[in-house]
Order: structure tokens, then C-alpha cells, then sequence
């Protein structure tokens, strides 16, 4: 299933869809585009590519330049490199901001696909009293705002003595039930009951079971829901700027700090949106096909 | 009958516990950062509570009323759902109509796909900082390109809903085409009998958009409306970072409830008892608006319209 192809898709090709896709493709040739498709295709990813752009010309340009032209040149400048340097050696602790980011943003999606997974095991393929509703509940709870509870959290957080510390930003994101939901969903389908059974006779605990026949099941999935909890928690913004402060900073924390104390410079600060944003794009450029596929089979927001 | 070994035991013990073990984090975890703070969300906004000062006197309902007094609150109620409405509504149809042009047979059809898809990575921080500049009221690119033309400039910043428009549209450019792919997945599910035979039947291109995909689309715009819901009025990072001092402007012609939310705690005042109180305000308006949804959904559920997926 790691294939960019939706589950309804996969359907079709398979079973009693098949022949109705000998005559869809029959019917395809009405749906073949035309170049007025294609032109309005064109139009929305300039409009999605645009903002990049622009992001370039002005981080390659200087204060005074920006200053004078509200419509850039659309020729880059060549002063991209120098000011990133200047990021780097300002007082935003750069070098600390992306370890940070690094660390929360890793360490998050592991916990995330093992939890995930775990819990996903165990209501797919466990029997035990209670399952149908817990999981319910685990569903329901997608659909509670818990960003409102900062207040305590922050409250309990200062008591731990966690401010300004990373685990106030990890912890709290270890396990999500968009994960746990996502993987139930999958592994309902994707292990074998047959498979935990040999497991079984074969002598297996059941968290050996877990290890050498669910996890390298959910594979496919985990790789997905490692990359949205990726995303997700090097994007975030409200919790970290709140718990970790300038003392500690993220990227995105870090590019406020930038903002507040060089705001004559848009160059800088330019140049820090291209710094913080690169490593996302690189990541796309490798696994968007990944993202692509996780959100076509039926991935909710996470 | 004969006792069973230890091994025996352990090995049954371990099919029992097992499951309820592997659950367990997850539900330990949404009680100790999910549950129980919103629960005591209510018990702080009940109290005179200060950041560093920590709990004082129970004062009961004061910091609700006191909240509801004050025209800031009004205000941020009205900026939240004035974003929320501009960023929502513009944003579904946008992503139907890219979705419904995707949803042919294209040449390179991953590079369309990942194409939408790319501002997504942007983080909003980043977003709002590219976009408060192309807004920008004096120096910005859209005002300078409607001088050119003629046009005066737009107060993107002075003016409320201009703010509103500009905030909008950093959250369109990050989400639509997260959601294009979400009604893209949706089409596919629809069976092409229905088109062959609308087409069969000698009926346009267009008329076929509107009388078979969408409303063979309406539960999966129904879900992507409820998820935008929870997200979008606890909006905070785009109107955060559209200026420099992030207080939501001059007036807080842009402030949101969240931004309210942060600068009553952790600004000036220091006062989580009122922070508390618009937290629970806010949740009360989402779980509201939740319950709408879901009633409206069920109607449309029974009054025999067939789901597009699931």
C-alpha cells in the first residue's frame, strides 16, 4: 500500500471492480484533460510557488534595497549567502534552535509511530472487554480542543520544573489519537490474523509478537505517520513559544525573535524563513509522494 | 484437574493484561495533558490565580464576568470568527474545484499532487512573516502593484478586515491543498458509472460538477469543515506574527481569542484566572459549534444521502 494509490483506487483494481475498470478506462478518455486543465493547474501551483520566491529575492537582497522597491527584482541578489551567515551569528541562538528542533521534532515521531502502533495492535488485533468503546473514545478525543487546557499545563509544567526544557515540548506530543486511529485502521487489514497465530504457537510473548509481526506490518503507515508528526512538531509554534521561550528556542520560536529584534531588516529575517523552512522542503522533496499518499487514504488532519 | 506451571500463569497473564498495557499510554497521556488541564481550567478561572504569584482567593464567576465586560474579549470574538469564516468557506471551494481538475486523467499527475501540497511544509511562523510583508500597508508589494495600476492602497493592516483577508489567505495557502487532496481521495470513490451516464444522457462537463460530485462530496466536506472548526478558531501563530509587537494591532483589529488567551497569562497582566476563563469560554464555543455540526451531519446522514467514502 506504500503506493500513491487510494485505498478506493486499490479497490478497484482488485475483485469485483475489476471489470468496472476495463470500462472506466473507456469513460477516461472523457475525463482526459485539456490544456485549459493544465493551464489552471499551471496558475495554482505558480500561486502556491510564488510566496517561496519571493522569500529568496528578498532574503538574497539587503534592508536598504527592500526598502526602496516594494516589488523586488525578480532577478535574485546575491547576498543569500551572507545573510544567512548574519542568522547564524545573531543573538537567536540558531545553531541551538535547530538542534532543538531536531530533537523534539525526531524524537516525537518515533514515539509517536511506537506508541501508535502499539496501541493500534492491540485494537485491531487483541481481543479484550471494553475495545469497542475505548476506542470510540479514543476517536472522540480528536474533537477536544486540549490547546485550551495551557493554562494548568503550563501551571504543571513550572511545577515539574520543566520550563524552558524540551521534554515540556515532547512529552506532551509522545502519543496522538490520530495515530493510534490510523494505525488500527491499517493494521485491520494489513496483519493477518494467521500471522500472530503462528507467532503465538511458535511460543511467542506477546510483546515478542509485537515486535517481529505488527511492527514490521505497519511499515508502510509508520512511515507516513512519522513524517505528518515530523511536520507537525517542526511547524509548531503556540506551546513551544509559551513553555520553552528565547532561552531555549525552536526554529519557529527562534524566527520570533528574529522578527522582534530585526524588524528594520527583512533581509535577515528573510533569510532566517529560508533556513527554517529548507530542511521541510528537502524532506518533501525526498517523502512528499509519502505525504501525497498518507493524506489520499483517508488521513485526517492530525 | 492439574495446577497450572508459572510459565502457564505468566503466559495468561499476558494475553489479559497485554491489550489494556499497550493501550494504556495513550490514554495516560490524554488524561494527564488533555482531561485533567481543561478540567482545571475551570477550577483556576474561578480563582484569583497570577503567573508568578500562583492561586489566590476563590472569586467564583468574577473573572467570567469580568472578561465578558471588557470590549476586547467582544472584539477578539469577532476577529476569530471573522478569519475563521474567510479562511474556511474560500478555502473548501477552492480545494473542490483544484481536486475536481486534478481528478482527471493528467500526464505527471504525483508532480500536480505534490505541487499543491508543497505549502504545507511552510511553517505558519514563516507563512505569516513572507505574507505580513507582501501585505505590508506602506511598503508592501500588493499595494505597491495596485499603485500601479492606479488603485489606492488597501490598509491591510490598518483597516480590520482587511487584516482579516490577509491572515485568511496565509491559512488558504498553507491548507488548500491539504484539503484539495482530501476531496481528490473523495472523487476517485465515485463511481464513474454516475458520469457516463450523465454523459450518456448528453449532460456538460459543469452540470456534472455540480448534480454528481458534490454531493457525492458533502460527508467529506462535513468532515474537513468540523476538523477546520477545532483548528481554526484557536487560531493563533498567523495573526501572532503579522506584526512586530504581536498584540493583534493598534485597536487588536486583528487579535484572536488564543492571542487574547496569551496576553491576559503571560502579557502585562499576568492574570491566569482571566486567561482560564477565555480558555473555557472558547472551549464552550467549539464544543458548541462541534455539537451543531454533528446534529447537521446526522441529518444529512439519514436523510439518505450515500457516503462518498467509508
Amino acid at each position: 500500500m506504500s503506493s500513491p494509490m487510494s485505498s478506493p483506487m486499490a479497490r478497484q483494481l482488485v475483485g469485483k471492480g475489476a471489470a468496472r475498470t476495463v470500462r472506466r478506462r473507456a469513460v477516461g478518455d472523457s475525463r482526459r484533460p485539456g490544456w485549459k486543465t493544465y493551464l489552471f493547474l499551471a496558475i495554482v501551483l505558480l500561486i502556491s510557488f510564488f510566496p517561496f520566491y519571493f522569500t529568496v529575492l528578498l532574503a538574497s537582497s539587503d534592508a536598504a534595497t527592500i526598502a526602496r522597491n516594494p516589488i523586488p527584482s525578480p532577478i535574485p541578489g546575491d547576498n543569500l549567502f551572507s545573510n544567512i551567515a548574519r542568522v547564524i551569528s545573531s543573538d537567536i541562538k540558531f545553531w541551538q534552535a535547530l538542534a532543538n528542533s531536531i530533537i523534539v521534532s525526531c524524537v516525537t515521531a518515533l514515539s509517536v509511530v511506537f506508541f501508535a502502533t502499539l496501541a493500534g495492535f492491540s485494537f485491531s488485533k487483541l481481543r479484550f472487554r471494553g475495545r469497542e468503546g475505548l476506542l470510540v473514545f479514543v476517536i472522540a478525543t480528536m474533537a477536544v480542543p486540549t490547546q485550551l487546557g495551557i493554562v494548568p499545563l503550563f501551571i504543571v509544567m513550572a511545577r515539574l520544573d520543566w520550563i524552558g526544557k524540551l521534554q515540556a515540548v515532547i512529552v506532551p506530543g509522545m502519543v496522538t489519537a490520530f495515530g493510534v486511529f490510523w494505525m488500527t485502521q491499517y493494521l485491520r487489514e494489513a496483519l493477518p490474523f494467521e500471522l500472530i497465530e503462528a507467532a503465538r504457537v511458535d511460543g511467542a510473548s506477546m510483546i515478542r509478537t509485537f515486535i517481529s509481526v505488527a511492527l514490521p506490518a505497519a511499515r508502510p503507515v509508520a512511515a507516513m505517520l512519522a513524517l505528518f508528526t515530523f511536520v507537525g512538531s517542526w511547524t509548531n509554534f503556540f506551546w513551544p513559544f509559551i513553555v520553552l521561550g528565547s532561552s531555549n528556542p525552536t526554529l519557529p520560536v527562534a524566527l520570533q525573535l528574529l522578527q522582534a529584534s530585526y524588524f528594520k531588516d527583512y533581509s535577515l529575517i528573510m533569510a532566517g524563513v529560508v533556513v527554517a523552512t529548507l530542511p521541510l522542503v528537502l524532506v518533501f522533496i525526498v517523502a512528499g509522494r509519502q505525504l501525497v499518499a498518507g493524506i489520499m487514504q483517508g488521513a485526517v488532519k492530525g | 484437574m492439574h495446577r497450572l506451571t508459572w510459565q502457564q500463569r505468566l503466559s495468561r497473564f499476558d494475553v489479559k493484561a497485554s491489550p489494556y498495557l499497550y493501550i494504556s499510554p495513550f490514554f495516560i497521556l490524554f488524561a494527564v495533558v488533555g482531561l485533567f488541564p481543561l478540567a482545571y481550567t475551570a477550577w483556576v478561572s474561578m480563582h484569583e490565580w497570577h503567573l508568578i504569584g500562583g492561586q489566590g482567593a476563590f472569586v467564583g464567576l468574577q473573572n467570567f464576568t469580568d472578561v465578558l465586560g471588557q470590549p476586547r474579549f467582544t472584539v477578539a470574538l469577532r476577529n476569530t470568527f471573522s478569519i475563521f469564516l474567510l479562511s474556511s468557506v474560500p478555502q473548501v471551494i477552492a480545494a473542490i474545484v483544484i481536486a475536481y481538475a486534478l481528478d482527471t486523467n493528467l500526464r505527471a499527475r504525483t508532480f500536480w499532487r505534490m505541487g499543491v501540497l508543497l505549502p504545507y511544509v511552510v511553517a505558519p511562523v514563516a507563512v505569516s512573516l513572507i505574507f505580513s510583508k507582501l501585505f505590508a500597508d506602506e511598503s508592501g508589494m500588493l499595494n505597491a502593484l495596485l499603485g500601479a495600476v492606479g488603485i489606492d492602497g488597501i490598509g491591510w493592516h490598518s483597516s480590520a478586515f482587511a487584516s482579516h483577508v490577509a491572515i485568511s489567505t496565509m491559512v488558504n495557502f498553507r491548507w488548500t491543498g491539504y484539503n484539495t487532496l482530501i476531496f481528490l481521495a473523495a472523487m476517485q470513490a465515485i463511481p464513474r458509472e454516475l458520469y457516463e451516464a450523465a454523459i450518456v444522457d448528453g449532460a456538460a462537463r459543469w452540470r456534472t460538477f455540480f448534480s454528481i460530485t458534490i454531493p457525492m462530496l458533502r460527508p467529506t466536506i462535513i468532515f474537513v469543515v468540523i476538523t477546520s472548526t477545532i483548528g481554526g478558531l484557536q487560531i493563533f501563530d498567523e495573526p501572532r506574527m503579522y506584526d512586530t509587537l504581536g498584540l493583534g494591532g493598534p485597536d487588536r483589529q486583528w487579535m484572536t481569542l488564543t492571542m487574547y488567551i496569551y496576553e491576559l497569562g503571560w502579557g502585562t497582566q499576568m492574570n491566569f484566572g482571566r486567561a482560564a476563563a477565555v480558555s473555557w469560554l472558547l472551549f464552550l464555543i467549539i464544543v458548541a459549534i462541534g455539537l451543531v455540526n454533528f446534529a447537521i451531519t446526522r441529518r444529512i446522514a439519514s436523510s439518505g444521502t450515500k457516503g462518498a467514502r467509508k
